[in-house]
């Protein structure tokens, strides 16, 4: 199995460390293009710059094919940034990152906590994984959630990590705090995916 | 609740890898920044060049126009101050902003020690030579690296040095790995923890991020300098003092992104119009010499 990592901007090799630990070296596969996403069974969008990442994503096609496959149940799972380019819609701030995939039925806020000052590590409790240590970066959250969208955690009067079928958002990083639950609970989608033998 | 931590400093600067920062002196310049894809900005009262061409005491920025690009942009903002000056920092992370940059562009206010970063709830990127000075600033709390090149210059020859140097010593740290003793006397040598020293040797690079920085104008030295295996770039002059800024700053991020596409590259170059005027590092007298400031 390999898992792709949108590898514009951000934090990429964290993620892809992740995953080659679980799944054996040469799993995490960088992503850049449309094509990289043909030979991938599933996606990882890093925390970065939401701004950025979503440009780029656009201008070289990777958005189009992502937004295609993540219609027909292909696992995807955002981080921070990735969680707002997840979302159906957003507040002011997010309008600016310019068009998002749309798959997750939830509405996010950029930057819900501050900036990087207050920034914070805190110990939640989420849905079907348990007690973690999360590590919130110039986060995002969820202000609200509809649809088939479900919460997996929450913080304050935020939604923090969320679900919908094959797509996974997150607000804080799993990827920085060595906890390697989170990803195992993605390969688990993935397992149970039509695109696991790809 | 913790902030401040290690985690989230480090962290932070993680989150800017593949990007460019870019200087920025007014909010109109941070708009075209973060229009054209520039993963952060640095704000100052005047960029390097201009710094250079009018000499006298450079000092942070006024905290107003700081204030100012902050609420122009969502991008992290970051902002200079002067080596050792603990109480601009202060006044800064009190500002907020999201990064402070003890910076060798501006005029030291303490030739002996660097600010203790480790005191701050904000996260520091310091500029460095060689390995030495890059692991004195990490164990101070920098939670960045950039190299110093020659800022203000438009000359990369500087920065290309710095990148080699630092890289060449860590190559020399990773064939020491299994000798201690070695590494102890290096660590010795650099006035850092041994734990630093053999850290580094373990993951064969700097422990935190690492940017490129001084005297980068155009798509191709972002190129080089990702290729030399940076982080991710900061640019000062190089945009705002180029012909055409819109131009040049979503070239030079394109360049970062695609910085091992030739074909990418040869497009983003072609009619950019002027880079910003350039100074030969290498006919400039030592007093002149930014990176030169600290050690």
């Amino acid at each position: 199995m390999k898992v792709g990592v949108i590898a514009f901007q951000g934090a990429v090799s964290e993620h892809m460390q992740m995953i080659d630990s679980l799944l054996g070296k040469g799993s995490g596969v960088a992503v850049r293009s449309a094509e990289e996403l043909e030979r991938v069974s599933a996606v990882i969008i890093p925390g970065g710059e939401s701004t950025t990442i979503g440009k780029l994503m656009r201008s070289s096609g990777v958005f189009r094919k992502l937004k295609e496959l993540g219609d027909s149940s292909f696992p995807i799972w955002g981080t921070c940034a990735g969680m707002i380019m997840l979302a159906r819609e957003g507040d002011a701030q997010v309008e600016r990152t310019g068009e998002l995939l749309g798959l997750m039925d939830m509405r996010v806020k950029r930057n819900a906590f501050g900036r990087q000052r207050e920034s914070f590590e805190e110990e939640l409790e989420v849905a079907g994984i348990g007690r973690c240590h999360c590590v919130f970066i110039r986060a995002p959250a969820v202000e609200r959630i509809y649809g088939r969208c479900r919460a997996l955690a929450h913080f304050g009067r935020y939604i923090v990590a969320a679900e919908q079928g094959n797509l996974l958002a997150t607000a804080f990083h799993p990827e920085l705090s060595g906890d390697s639950r989170f990803h195992r609970y993605f390969i688990s989608k993935v397992d149970k995916s039509i695109f696991l033998n790809r | 609740m913790k902030v401040g931590t290690k985690t989230l400093k480090e962290g932070f600067a993680k989150m800017q890898k593949g990007g460019v920062i870019m200087d920025v002196v007014t909010p109109q310049q941070a708009k075209i920044a973060e229009k054209a894809g520039a993963v952060a900005v640095m704000a100052l009262h005047a960029v390097p060049s201009d710094i250079r061409a009018k000499g006298g005491v450079a000092r942070m920025a006024d905290p107003a126009v700081v204030e100012k690009i902050m609420k122009t942009v969502t991008i992290p903002v970051m902002a200079k101050v002067r080596i050792g000056h603990f109480a601009e920092a202060q006044i800064l992370e009190e500002l907020g902003v999201d990064m402070i940059d003890e910076s060798e562009v501006l005029t030291p206010a303490d030739e002996e020690f660097h600010i203790d970063k480790k005191r701050f709830t904000v996260p520091f990127v310091c500029g460095a030579r060689n390995l030495g000075e890059a692991l004195r600033r990490i164990n101070e709390g920098a939670a960045m690296i950039r190299t110093k090149g020659e800022p203000g210059t438009g000359d990369v020859v500087e920065a290309v040095r710095h990148v080699r140097q630092v890289n060449r010593e860590i190559a020399e740290l990773v064939s020491f790995k299994k000798h201690r003793g070695m590494l102890r006397s290096k660590a010795e040598e650099y006035a850092v923890p041994f734990e630093l020293v053999q850290e580094t040797a373990t993951r064969g690079r700097l422990p935190v991020v690492n940017f490129a920085a001084g005297g980068i104008a155009t798509p191709a030295d972002a190129s080089l300098m990702m290729q030399f295996g940076v982080d991710g770039i900061f640019v000062g002059s190089g945009v705002f003092k180029s012909s055409s800024p819109e131009k040049y700053a979503r070239a030079i991020v394109e360049a970062a992104r695609s910085y091992d596409k030739p074909a990418v590259l040869l497009k983003c170059s072609k009619g950019l119009g002027d880079a910003m005027p350039g100074i030969d590092s290498k006919k400039m007298p030592d007093s002149q010499k930014m990176q030169l400031r600290s050690h």
